[in-house]
């Protein structure tokens, strides 16, 4: 077995019987339980969900996976102590924590979602891409979680910087995309409106859900802007492969910062 | 042999390791003493590659040490502050440990003598900080490494269990292996070290045998001889240590 397989193994192991993690999957659970038991339709749970993801997600995967790299550090000097490359161990570091998170989610939605599903006219292209964003995010945040914890050794100041990207790209984006449109509102913005949005992963994620649901008024300005250049078919293909890129370029500068640094 | 030749290391502006040469020879225990922040630990992590050199180099048996980390299998290590993922057994830790290192023979007699069985599926998160520092000190016993580099050993240790790690420690070194321990403890350090490298603010300030130390100093134990250099005596090296940055050993000489 190669070392990434058996730092990812001890990992799971550890992160598997995690209460917080276990809290985090029950509480997403009955979030969705909830919203089909005050009488939501297949859709009105989607947007609902798609909500609480756009939210939820981004924050729990930076907060706790900037404890786990806090908390590991001493491990990680122990495995990094041993011959093993650099390499490997974070890779089997960065597994350990994403895949977890994204099981906890996954299971979280999925479990009240299949036992309603079955009840029929469930929106299933909607529910694969509410699957789909919601792994992607929790897989980008982990990494500027480990980027995060990798670049300062102060848990407070690591801790405030997370949640001013979460603050910045969940909540406080969209205001500024909105103040930047009322600002500029005589100059030709399309073009830079749409690199913004595929700037922020929140945004991609919930346009990329909007566009397999008939919720045109969700959208927003971006959104609207989004699905009139790429149209309906192309949308979704650049949403994922937008996506995409938000997973591997956090992973990409948090293992940069890795083989690099001093423990 | 480990040989450190003109080690320098800062972070940041702050340098903590000004030109450090010493050398670690096969068959002593080597006491790596100084006040806090005077280097230790930075000098250790040089050693295990956690920690990245400004300058110099440092030698395994004369072949420099490098990024691909295989010389890692020659060097067993516990950390000042051992810590594992907290939902693992014990058992687990050492069944990882024994996964990522299928080559190398293990020996678990520390692990038997420290009675880790009877805490095999206890997970490291219940253990107390002794049982934990007895997990991290047989995982660097495990492999019967070449080199030990034990960063406070004992922190946190019942007598009974210290007793069993000074055995283990003179084992080692009876085998002609590397030990390096550093400790605030100067009279266990008396007790198990042969030589002594005494670091301030970043440079060795003397290297030799304790017995040279001692008469130095003119003191017969070695924390007096410790607080005599840190009061700023001027001892620098200790007997053959001027010509070479090896730790003079007598009993090889």
């Amino acid at each position: 077995m190669s070392a990434l397989s058996l730092v990812l193994r001890a990992g799971l192991r550890d992160l598997a019987r995690n209460r917080w993690l276990l809290a985090y999957a029950v509480a997403l659970g009955l979030i969705t339980e909830s919203l089909f038991f005050f009488g939501g339709t297949g859709d009105q749970v989607v947007l609902s969900l798609l909500n609480a993801t756009l939210l939820l997600v981004p924050l729990v995967a930076l907060v706790f996976g900037l404890m786990h790299v806090y908390a590991s550090r001493e491990f990680i000097e122990l495995l990094l102590a041993q011959p093993l490359p650099r390499r490997a161990v974070f890779s089997g570091l960065y597994l350990g924590l994403a895949l977890p998170l994204a099981a906890a989610f996954l299971a979280g939605l999925g479990v009240p979602l299949a036992i309603h599903a079955t009840r029929g006219g469930a929106p299933w292209v909607a529910l694969g891409f509410l699957a789909l964003a919601g792994v992607a995010l929790t897989a980008a945040f982990a990494g500027i979680a480990m980027a995060i914890a990798l670049r300062t050794d102060d848990r407070l100041r690591g801790m405030a910087i997370a949640l001013g990207a979460w603050f910045g790209l969940a909540v406080g984006y969209d205001a500024a995309v909105l103040a930047m449109v009322s600002a500029f509102g005589d100059w030709p913005l399309e073009r830079p409106l749409l690199v913004l949005m595929l700037g922020n992963p929140v945004d991609v994620a919930r346009v990329l859900v909007l566009t397999a649901l008939d919720a045109s008024a969700l959208l927003g300005y971006t959104g609207a802007l989004f699905r009139k250049v790429f149209g309906s078919a192309l949308g979704p293909t650049i949403a994922v492969a937008a996506l995409m890129l938000w997973t591997v370029v956090p992973f990409v500068i948090a293992r940069r910062r890795f083989l690099r640094r001093d423990f | 042999m480990i040989a450190l030749d003109g080690i320098r290391k800062a972070y940041g502006t702050r340098s903590v390791l000004a030109g450090v040469s010493l050398g670690l020879v096969p068959g002593r225990v080597t006491g790596l003493v100084g006040p806090n922040g005077s280097g230790k630990t930075t000098l250790i992590k040089l050693i295990l590659g956690l920690a990245r050199l400004d300058a110099g180099r440092i030698l395994l048996d004369g072949a420099a040490i490098d990024d691909d980390g295989r010389y890692r299998r020659r060097i067993g290590y516990a950390p000042q502050a051992p810590r594992f993922p907290e939902n693992l057994s014990v058992g687990e830790v050492f069944a990882m440990l024994r996964a990522l290192r299928p080559d190398d023979a293990s020996d678990e007699s520390l692990l038997q003598d420290f009675g880790l069985r009877a805490e095999w599926d206890t997970a490291v998160g219940a253990l107390s900080g002794g049982w934990r520092q007895k997990v991290s000190l047989a995982c660097a016993f495990l492999f019967t490494p070449d080199v030990l580099i034990l960063d406070e050993p004992t922190a946190g240790l019942d007598p009974i269990a210290a007793g069993v790690f000074k055995q283990a420690v003179r084992h080692a070194r009876d085998a002609g292996r590397t030990v390096l321990i550093t400790s605030h403890i100067l009279s266990e350090l008396e007790e198990l070290a042969d030589d002594v490298a005494f670091l301030s603010e970043g440079q060795l300030r003397f290297a030799g045998p304790v017995a040279t130390l001692l008469e130095r100093t003119g003191m017969r134990r070695l924390e007096p001889a410790i607080a005599a250099l840190l009061g700023g005596l001027r001892v620098t090296q200790g007997a053959g240590a001027a010509e070479s940055p090896s730790i003079a050993h007598p009993r090889r000489a």
